[in-house]
């Protein structure tokens, strides 16, 4: 598939960072029209994936977090997270809903609202080498009023 | 995020306004919790009428009210919610165990 644009942004994994990431996630979504719910389920999406990343991948210490947008033919936006962290050391249970390591001030649902709010979710990752988190939504063609 | 309280006999109800992410919840889930210990409400109340985005940290810091106000035999509730902030209530299943009721009661109804 071609890209259309890419964009890609660096930032320390402090937590004042998280609105940040979903304003600029945002703003390259933006050019392709998205409605006011699709823009709701991206930032949703990758807020949960930074928030990740601040809390599991480097819970000592700041870190940087990488995020790297495209667009592909097709209106598709692609949203890749991440980070050189702790990494996971079993992605199957990490995935599963209620499942955290963070204590009782997390829900654990932070993958289950990444893989319902977009097309496409792939995590790679091993203990010692980081996370990457990868997905994929197809944001509406919308055209004089009509969605095709 | 922004917390305000009103306390009406044994009712108290607290209004949370702004972004509610695991930024704003580091906080807020502390000085919730502070708060209902020392009201110790018949019945407890989130108003989300003015939380402009939530992701999966408002779940937590919902289940903690949830936890406290039950633990002593309260009742519990969140109303107003918009209709971002629903759709993650709604993908975490939380909808059937805690009553949750959007802005509009026509969606509720879903």
């Amino acid at each position: 598939m071609n890209i259309l644009n890419e964009v890609s942004i660096t930032f320390p994994s402090k937590s004042t960072n998280e609105g940040y990431a979903r304003a600029a996630v945002s703003a390259f979504a933006a050019q392709l029209d998205p409605t006011l719910e699709e823009i709701g389920d991206i930032k949703t999406a990758v807020s949960e994936g930074v928030t990740n990343c601040i809390v599991h991948a480097y819970p000592d210490s700041v870190g940087k977090i990488y995020i790297r947008l495209r667009i592909f033919e097709g209106n598709i936006l692609e949203i890749v997270i991440r980070d050189k962290g702790l990494g996971i050391p079993d992605i199957t249970a990490a995935k599963t809903p209620m499942f955290t390591t963070g204590g009782a001030d997390r829900s654990g649902m932070g993958f289950t609202i990444m893989e319902s709010f977009t097309d496409n979710l792939k995590v790679r990752s091993a203990p010692g080498k980081g996370t990457t988190v990868t997905m994929r939504k197809r944001i509406s063609m919308r055209s004089g009023g009509k969605v095709l | 995020m922004n917390i305000t309280s009103k306390r009406t006999d044994g009712e108290l109800s607290l209004f949370l306004s702004g972004e509610l992410d695991h930024h704003a919840a580091r906080c807020a889930i502390p000085e919730i919790s502070k708060i209902i210990d020392s009201e110790l409400p018949l019945k407890l109340i989130f108003d989300f009428s003015d939380i402009s985005f939530m992701d999966s940290s408002g779940i937590a810091l919902v289940i903690g009210g949830y936890k406290k106000a039950t633990a002593v035999g309260g009742e519990f509730s969140v109303i107003n919610v918009p209709k971002q902030a629903y759709k993650v209530f709604l993908a975490a299943g939380i909808c059937k165990i805690i009553n949750i009721t959007t802005r509009d009661s026509a969606l509720s109804k879903i």
